[in-house]
């Protein structure tokens, strides 16, 4: 803390305007208001708090809410055939006195309810660093409104645990584990008033030995502060809370208490004796309700931050030296960014290149092919003409033959008439002798 | 996602205990401690270390720890001195930044530059540490307020005094101080109070505002307050007797300027407002605006380090982060476009070549149809021809044997005739 700080500053040393030195007052200067100067900055901004609740439908989660905060919230209890699991969230205006609260509410809608949860904390996870990352980017910004900022990441995450009475689920642990380093836990055994003391005890027992072993960390109660170091210590040690909520009420001696009746007794809500609900109020609302959200933003938050952070590639240059630039950090940033982008666009002008390229030369190639094609038909052709003038070249040449035997076969036959005609003459005459 | 569904007010059925808020974070304030970072400047001579002791009650300026004035410098430095104070449980980190040799030179131009530079190196500390990828607690020294000491002239503000003020209004909360007031008589103060407020307002020069609060009452106090602007206060080191009183006060041969009578100056008023109850207040606006201001100038700088400054104005409500991303999806964009477009080009160019080539295949075809016909016609021509030179032929070969046969025939009947006739002859010769 800055206080341990300061005084480690002060031992230090006495040196002229280097070290710190303790000064005493010789009569009252007024800075002892500061805190409530600080109070009264607080509560009119208002306050804002973020719970998520956790668990299988049907552990009474919005009962328990609403027992919590003395109001009725919601509306229909949910079915159990939601096909994945949904996170449904409201925000609520509360005021107790002159103090104004903003509080939001988000229920795991069909948790637990699926054949197959191998995936039923990614939606719950996925909320979480979405609230996370909306407080980064408003963070980062440059004109940012931190100070009006309405702060929606979960402060505190009530995990129901199913009052089965003899360990946590797979399913509990699994999800647990994933969010132990966003969010703080407080596990509840929900509807408790279904298991006996004896078995309460070992139940307690059992649950927090498996979250040990399985290196869950859950919230505890801070104990640096010495007005509520006490309590806070007694408080882990009955953690997790063992609930029951109810907003019937039923009349116990002469007051109505909140109860929920069975033929065989009365459990009283209240009753520090029946369950652990005061003790849940008391830890979760009116003592600690500031050092949730101050974890949530220094612990959590800062975590996600740098992880975040560190994935986009952003580092730390020198931690002690020199002090780091977050100037040059960006315009580095920025630099390997652009350089990136522009390759990319190189790398694509030069497929294109390439493909045009390619394409091109198929094309050239159909081209030859074609022009090859045609050249064996034209040379085809050429042979099929050659043939052609050949046989007409025969033919001429055999009319011509023909023409020459005609014309010497007509000559001889006139030839032959001309002497058969005188033979003819002869015979004539010789028949007419 | 992340916006908020509709807030519904609900009352509350019983008490729940959120009532304790305020005290839970009153806890761990007085647990963290609280610091303040105050800034003195003005001319030497004028009690700016009397009136830091009398405000602190303590000797943070003794003969051990000289004040400002009392440390003749040749130019100006700025020096920190820092002191924790303790009271009513809550302890407070007190620095106290003073300005020796501040004015007292003969040429004073740019004697606020190691006022101003201070300032941005602590925002600049500040923003830096913030800005870690691995932060750990952050400690404030930014300069929270500046008392700025106004010498009683009784004429107005002085060059210096409006210069300074003008470039370091927005960079740090400035208290304007009349110093030593008890060398004026109420009348000269409250003259020479509005004066100055004239030329405040003159020079459109923003000094500290309280803040409206939703309290009638408090803001009846504040108006009062801001009537008596700018604060005429007196200092003193020496407690004296007054009427069985002790108090600080000033020795005169006619009386006692008293320190905290609020008939005497305006230092309670100044001690009330300072520290019992508007020191977040000059923390948060520290914090909130002038901050807030240093931090967005630098990073926009920082940002758009020769990017378009017409864009630049529409963005400064994005993170440079969201900024990258956005100018990545940018470029995606730009980049499917640009794929689009020379995926188009493409196309068409090839399906024009494809449609050339299948053209010039056309022609092709069509030519080699062409001449094929042409040959087919010939060759059809020639078959006539030959055709018919064959009938000719056959016909005339035909003919020919015809007559041949009848010539033959003719032949052998004339043969035969003649044989006949030798023989008949022959006959008759026997």
């Amino acid at each position: 803390s800055l206080g341990s700080w300061w005084l480690w500053r002060f031992l230090l040393g006495f040196e002229k305007g280097e070290g710190v030195r303790a000064v005493p007052l010789s009569g009252h200067v007024g800075f002892d208001s500061m805190p409530d100067q600080l109070v009264n900055k607080s509560v009119n901004h208002g306050f804002c708090f973020n719970i998520l609740c956790v668990g299988e439908t049907g552990l009474g989660k919005s009962t328990l809410m609403d027992t919590l905060f003395n109001t009725k919230f919601e509306g229909e209890p949910t079915q159990h055939n939601q096909p994945g699991v949904q996170l449904k969230s409201n925000t609520y205006e509360l005021q107790e006195s002159n103090v104004r609260l903003k509080l939001t509410i988000v229920n795991t809608v069909g948790f637990g309810d699926q054949i197959n949860k191998e995936d039923s904390y990614k939606p719950i996870v996925e909320f979480i660093d979405t609230h996370f990352e909306a407080y980064l980017q408003e963070e980062l910004k440059i004109k940012r409104t931190l100070h009006s900022y309405h702060d929606s990441r979960i402060h505190a995450c009530l995990y129901f645990i199913a009052p089965t009475g003899h360990s946590l689920k797979s399913l509990d642990l699994v999800t647990m584990k994933k969010l132990d380093s966003k969010v703080n836990i407080i596990p509840i055994i929900a509807k408790s008033d279904a298991i006996s003391k004896s078995e309460l005890a070992k139940f307690k027992i059992k649950i927090t030995s498996e979250l040990v072993s399985n290196g869950v960390q859950i919230y505890q109660f801070p104990t640096d502060d010495e007005t509520v170091a006490e309590i806070n210590s007694t408080m882990n040690g009955h953690l997790p809370f063992a609930v029951v909520g109810s907003t019937e009420e039923v009349k116990i001696g002469n007051k109505m208490v909140k109860a929920r009746q069975y033929p065989w007794g009365t459990v009283q809500v209240e009753n520090e004796n029946h369950c652990d609900f005061v003790k849940l109020r008391e830890m979760l609302i009116r003592v600690n309700m500031e050092d949730l959200r101050e974890q949530t933003h220094t612990r959590h938050y800062e975590l996600y931050r740098r992880c975040k952070l560190e994935e986009m590639g952003f580092k730390d240059t020198d931690p002690d030296s020199k002090p780091f630039s977050l100037q040059e950090t960006y315009e580095a940033k920025r630099n390997e960014f652009m350089g990136e982008l522009q390759k990319k666009e190189e790398e694509m002008r030069q497929m294109f290149v390439q493909r045009v390229k390619e394409k091109e030369a198929e094309l050239k190639e159909a081209e030859k092919e074609l022009h090859e094609k045609f050249d064996r038909l034209k040379k085809l052709h050429q042979d099929e003409k050659k043939k052609l003038e050949d046989k007409k070249k025969a033919l001429d040449d055999e009319q011509n033959i023909f023409k020459q035997k005609k014309t010497a076969a007509e000559l001889l036959q006139s030839q032959a008439q001309q002497a058969g005609g005188s033979t003819t003459l002869k015979r004539d005459k010789e028949r007419k002798k | 996602i992340t916006a908020f569904s509709k807030i519904q007010q609900k009352n509350l059925e019983g008490y729940v205990g959120f009532a304790n808020l305020p005290n839970q974070v009153y806890r761990k304030s007085v647990k963290r401690g609280f610091e303040f970072t105050l800034m003195v400047v003005g001319e030497s001579g004028l009690g700016k270390s009397t009136l830091i002791n009398s405000l602190f009650l303590t000797d943070l300026y003794s003969s051990e720890y000289p004040g400002p004035s009392h440390r003749i410098k040749k130019t100006v430095q700025v020096e920190q001195s820092k002191v924790l104070v303790k009271e009513g449980g809550v302890q407070l980190l007190l620095t106290i930044v003073d300005t020796p040799g501040f004015g007292d030179a003969v040429d004073n131009s740019n004697c606020w530059q190691p006022v101003i530079d201070h300032i941005d190196s602590k925002f600049e500390d500040y923003l830096n540490s913030e800005s870690r990828v691995n932060r750990r607690q952050m400690p404030d020294n930014r300069v929270h307020c500046c008392l700025y000491f106004i010498a009683p002239s009784g004429h107005g503000l002085k060059p210096l005094d409006i210069e300074f003020m003008k470039r370091l209004h927005e960079k740090v909360n400035i208290i304007p101080l009349i110093a030593k007031a008890d060398t004026m008589t109420p009348e000269e103060c409250q003259q020479f109070k509005k004066q100055i407020m004239r030329e405040i307002q003159e020079h459109k020069i923003k000094i500290y505002e309280f803040p409206e609060t939703d309290d009638e009452e408090e803001n009846k106090l504040v108006k009062k307050i801001k009537d008596r602007l700018p604060l005429a206060v007196v200092g003193s080191n020496t407690i004296i007797e007054v009427n069985g009183k002790r108090v600080r006060g000033r020795q005169y041969p006619w009386g006692v300027a008293e320190v905290e009578n609020g008939d005497h100056c305006d230092f309670t008023i100044l001690r009330n407002m300072l520290i019992r109850t508007h020191m977040q207040d000059l923390k948060d606006v520290t914090n909130n605006v002038h901050y807030e201001n240093y931090r967005s100038r630098k990073l926009a700088a920082v940002t758009y380090n020769g990017a378009d400054n017409n864009k630049s104005k529409g963005q400064l409500t994005k993170s440079p982060l969201a900024q990258m991303e956005e100018e990545r999806r940018e470029h995606m964009a730009k980049m499917k476009k640009m794929e689009m477009e020379m995926e188009q080009v493409f196309e068409m160019k090839v399906k024009e070549k494809l449609q050339k080539l299948k053209d010039s295949e056309a022609e092709l075809q069509r030519r080699h149809e062409q001449m094929k016909k042409n040959l087919e016609a010939q060759h059809k021509e020639l078959e006539e021809k030959r055709r018919q030179f064959e009938e000719e032929k056959v016909s005339w070969e035909a003919q020919q044997h015809l007559l041949e046969q009848q010539k033959l025939d003719a032949s052998r009947y004339t043969l035969v005739h003649t044989i006949a006739l030798t023989l008949a002859l022959l006959l008759l010769l026997d």
